[in-house]
């Protein structure tokens, strides 16, 4: 959006709540939902990438590296990657704020 | 020259939505608006009409079929009754919610239980605070001719809401009357092919139906809220329009011999003809009395009921559905907030009749025009706020 939705006045929405821009849910920052923290244990992980394909908001990227960690602008906290990594290579740290 | 036949009001209305070149057809069959649905689907069969017309497994599939349609800018019809239009009901916002101009014949009819196929309110009443602009039809002609406008209405840039043209169950939809049919040269004329705003296509991608977080949710609501407000002022020029190149006139509200009385009844659809017939024999006996017709009931026509009100101070309103445990029915309701609100001094009352497809005549309107000139009982108290027309107590 071109400015924070807070400020925006009823006519100033498009016909329908329509968004035109394409992907503008990255503007939308959901990692504070989160509780716990997914943390990768490189010794165990073998880059099969599993994580990346079942995390539901795409959050995990791969490094250069090849390893996989998470984007905690995105990240909720679910576990999904934990629970479907076979090498139990991932940690669910809990986090305080 | 369009030439005046005898014909089934539910083949017009289908017949009136070929006329409309409609691009997408969606429908669940229900009772009584089966002759719709099924002489559309043997219109697209025969390939008289291009389009696609979806087979759906419910009318909560029909309605999002129709939804999904819509977006992505095709004309898009569709029609149900009764249950069917329960079981479709949340789609119902979601349509007007993302603006979709759908158009949809209700054919109205009694909700369970008890199980009752036959006409009433009670459908409609329940889906009238949907968003859907609302039109009512006193006949067949009303009901070809309504639909016709509802699309140029719907389409408009300034409106872009889903429209539903309310017919009576069976006392519209299964009668032969004699209607003029339009020709397709007429209506290509007057109905411009629809030019969506938005658009769902891989070329151009939007997003349709987001989240709306509570910073935004109101105003969203709100936004709508002007849209179906300020769309009067739409579906006054394209009455006009209309009856400039048709010559049948329509205006939101009418009304019938109301300038040689101050009693008026106040009713929706098809019983307001009985109504007619009624004030006719009244007429004869030297007593008067008045109809206001509401063709518009979304959004309320409030400015041109209160004009219609001025003067009067009788006034019953007329309605086919229970309240379900409100004070009155929801149109007494209504009214009797634009009473209080315009500071009208009027005697209003509330009768119900017609429900579940119980014949009302004229006569019976008649003997509502006596009960309302009857001196009041003040002594005997009332069960109720209303009066049950014709219930054997």
């Amino acid at each position: 959006m071109a400015k924070p939705m807070e400020q925006y006045k009823w006519h100033e929405l498009n016909v329908g709540c329509v968004i035109e821009e394409v992907g503008n849910a990255l503007e939308y920052k959901t990692g504070d939902w989160r509780s716990s923290k997914p943390v990768w244990d490189e010794e165990k992980c073998t880059k099969c990438g599993l994580c990346w394909l079942f995390c539901p908001d795409a959050a995990i990227y791969q490094k250069d590296s090849g390893y996989y960690t998470a984007n905690l602008d995105y990240c909720k906290g679910c576990g999904i990657c934990a629970k479907e990594c076979k090498p139990v290579a991932i940690m669910m740290v809990e986090e305080e704020r | 020259m369009s030439i005046k036949k005898g014909i089934e009001v539910s083949i017009a209305v289908a017949d009136a939505a070929k006329l409309a070149r409609v691009e997408v057809v969606a429908a669940y069959p229900i009772t009584p608006q089966t002759h719709i649905v099924e002489h559309l689907s043997e219109i697209v069969a025969n390939g008289d009409l291009d389009a696609a017309y979806i087979n759906v497994e419910s009318e909560h599939s029909a309605m999002s079929a129709c939804c999904g349609a819509s977006a992505t800018g095709a004309r898009t019809f569709t029609s149900t009754s009764s249950q069917g239009m329960e079981l479709m009901h949340e789609i119902l916002f979601i349509a007007s919610g993302m603006r979709l101009p759908i158009v949809m014949a209700a054919v109205n009819r009694a909700l369970s239980s008890p199980l009752s196929i036959w006409g009433d309110h009670s459908d409609i009443m329940a889906a009238r605070d949907t968003g859907w602009i609302m039109l009512f039809c006193e006949n067949g002609q009303e009901v070809v001719d309504s639909t016709i406008m509802a699309f140029r209405i719907a389409e408009d840039r300034k409106v872009l809401l889903p429209v539903m043209v309310n017919l009576d169950g069976f006392s519209l939809s299964h009668v032969i009357e004699p209607i003029e049919m339009p020709t397709q040269e007429e209506v290509d004329k007057f109905l411009p092919p629809y030019d969506p705003l938005y658009t769902l296509h891989p070329d151009k991608p939007v997003t349709m139906g987001a989240y709306g977080m509570p910073e935004l949710y109101t105003e969203a609501k709100y936004a709508q809220e002007m849209a179906i407000a300020q769309s009067k002022d739409t579906i006054i020029k394209v009455m006009d329009k209309f009856s400039k190149q048709f010559g049948r006139n329509y205006k939101p509200v009418e009304t019938y011999n109301t300038d040689n009385t101050d009693t008026v009844f106040i009713a929706l659809g098809s019983i307001n003809e009985n109504i007619k017939t009624a004030i006719d024999g009244l007429k004869e006996k030297g007593k008067e009395l008045g109809l206001i017709s509401l063709r518009l009931f979304r959004p309320f026509p409030e400015e041109e009921l209160v004009s219609a009100l001025k003067g009067k101070n009788k006034v019953a309103v007329i309605e086919r559905v229970m309240p379900g445990g409100a004070s009155n029915g929801p149109l007494f309701n209504e009214i009797a907030s634009v009473v209080l609100r315009n500071g009208l001094n009027i005697q209003l009352e509330n009768y119900i009749l017609g429900l579940g497809g119980r014949d009302v005549v004229p006569e019976e309107f008649q003997r509502i025009f006596e009960i309302l000139h009857s001196p009041k009982k003040k002594t005997q108290k009332k069960e109720n706020n209303f009066q049950v027309i014709g219930v054997r107590s």
